[in-house]
């Protein structure tokens, strides 16, 4: 095995490109080292793009943000302004793992893993978040839906790179937010998630809605008829209830150690009335269980 | 000499050099490349936290960590918390409190919580809870590492 520091993205995707065995990009490692560890992975060539430095920031400009690929999920936590515009995504970032693995973790990576209950992914795919990838043909910008195609695997062509994730400014009257639930407050990983965007008229009717859920099949769910549920209305009890129903019905969820499918269609987004942000509940209904969390 | 890729960091204040496989990890390399054996291996899996180190500010699980990728680096482990035979606040009071029984996850507690309290040097009890959630203890049920942090905080802010 090689291991291989570029300083430069086009020297990383040239090296990619030309791997004649397995290669595998290094940023935070969280992932990749747990699969070497456990034998699932044996890569020839190891690209480490940690010294490529223009993917070591988040950049704020008119359009939004830029966050580069290599950007440790703590980093985003840190960003006063990223957090203000999108407190949701920076939730869903800061649950990934420990504070050790905070630390190294990427958004990028947990979207490359590409496992159905990636924590961050909810969270971009309501914010309407893209992925800039880069590859020997030059550059390409996908939702970031479009990036994981089922559990473990991604539609990224041979030699390509995610270069960064691009969010929007965030419009006025509008807000995001990522629950999940979990038996555990801390290292843990989601039963079921859901993250949504919302954006407001001046009478507190919904104009624009998002929503997207985690652990509910086999990559991330976008529920159109959720957001069609929510867009028009002052999302009452009755809202709620439906938007519930359409989540349940949409999601097409697995049993598993963390829960069965009929638990997993039973737990519901509650989001108090009156309300115009976070808190949001992940709640089940019929034992009271919860998980809750606030914006720290 | 061993084939390898040679890696130059700064360990707890001195340079420190080593030679690493590709894909040896930085707490293989700690321990079997340097003799810091105070960094443990429990899980290897970036779960337990008994691994913890401080990478350039950052607490991080070394078995995460390629040792390639310390170059350039300034690392800290639990070697460098005593001063010559003053231990550090930290020790000094997981001593007293008995916060350890078999002592495996010590040392990744012990840099845990001095990362936590060189960012928030008056943590809530919930805060302590949180902050080192990603170190696992199975002996003391964690009140006594608790108590200890709590206690040493409030030495290290001469209260």
């Amino acid at each position: 095995m090689r291991y291989i520091r570029p300083s430069s993205l086009e020297d990383a995707i040239g090296l990619l490109a030309q791997a004649t065995g397995k290669a595998s990009i290094l940023a935070g490692g969280s992932d990749l080292l747990v699969k070497m560890k456990g034998g699932f992975i044996e890569p020839d060539l190891i690209i480490d793009i940690k010294a490529i430095d223009a993917l070591g920031h988040i950049r704020e400009s008119d359009d939004g943000f830029v966050i580069g690929a290599a950007v440790p999920c703590a980093v985003l936590g840190e960003n006063a302004a990223l957090r203000r515009a999108w407190p949701g995504v920076v939730e869903g970032a800061k649950l990934i793992g420990s504070k050790q693995v905070q630390g190294r973790c990427t958004i990028v990576g947990n979207l490359c893993n590409a496992s159905p209950a990636a924590d961050s992914v909810p969270a971009l795919v309501a914010a309407g978040a893209k992925a800039l990838i880069r590859g020997p043909d030059g550059s390409r910008t996908v939702a970031v839906e479009m990036v994981p195609v089922g559990p473990g695997k991604t539609s990224l062509l041979p030699g390509e790179i995610i270069e960064s994730i691009l969010l929007d400014k965030r419009l006025p009257n509008s807000g995001d937010a990522y629950m999940r639930f979990t038996p555990r407050t801390e290292m843990d990983i989601a039963v079921v998630s859901a993250a949504i965007y919302l954006t407001l008229d001046d009478q507190g009717i919904v104009q624009f809605a998002r929503v997207a859920l985690g652990a509910a099949a086999p990559t991330v769910l976008v529920v159109e008829e959720a957001a069609e549920i929510l867009i028009g209305s002052r999302v009452d009890d009755g809202t709620l209830e439906r938007l519930a129903q359409a989540c349940s019905a949409a999601c097409r969820p697995i049993d598993d150690k963390r829960g069965t499918i009929e638990f997993r269609k039973k737990l519901r987004v509650c989001w108090p009335s009156g309300s115009r942000s976070p808190p949001i509940n992940v709640q089940d209904r019929n034992d009271g269980r919860h998980s809750s969390f606030d914006d720290n | 000499m061993m084939a390898g890729i040679a890696v130059s960091t700064t360990i707890n204040g001195d340079i420190a050099e080593f030679l690493c496989h590709p894909d040896e990890t930085l707490l293989d390399a700690l321990r079997d490349r340097l003799g810091l054996m105070g960094v443990k291996e429990g899980c290897g899996t970036g779960d337990c936290g008994a691994c913890s180190i401080i990478l350039d500010d950052r607490l991080v699980c070394s078995c995460l960590v390629l040792g390639a990728e310390a170059e350039g680096k300034h690392i800290e482990t639990v070697e460098g918390m005593a001063q010559g035979d003053t231990l550090h606040p930290l020790q000094q009071k997981f001593l007293e409190h008995a916060a350890l029984q078999c002592g495996i996850c010590t040392p990744g507690f012990l840099i845990a919580a001095k990362d936590l309290l060189a960012k928030n040097p008056d943590p809530t009890e919930e805060e302590i809870r949180f902050g080192l959630a990603g170190n696992l203890c199975r002996c003391t049920g964690y009140d006594k590492i608790v108590r200890a942090v709590q206690d040493a905080a409030s030495v290290m802010r001469g209260a």
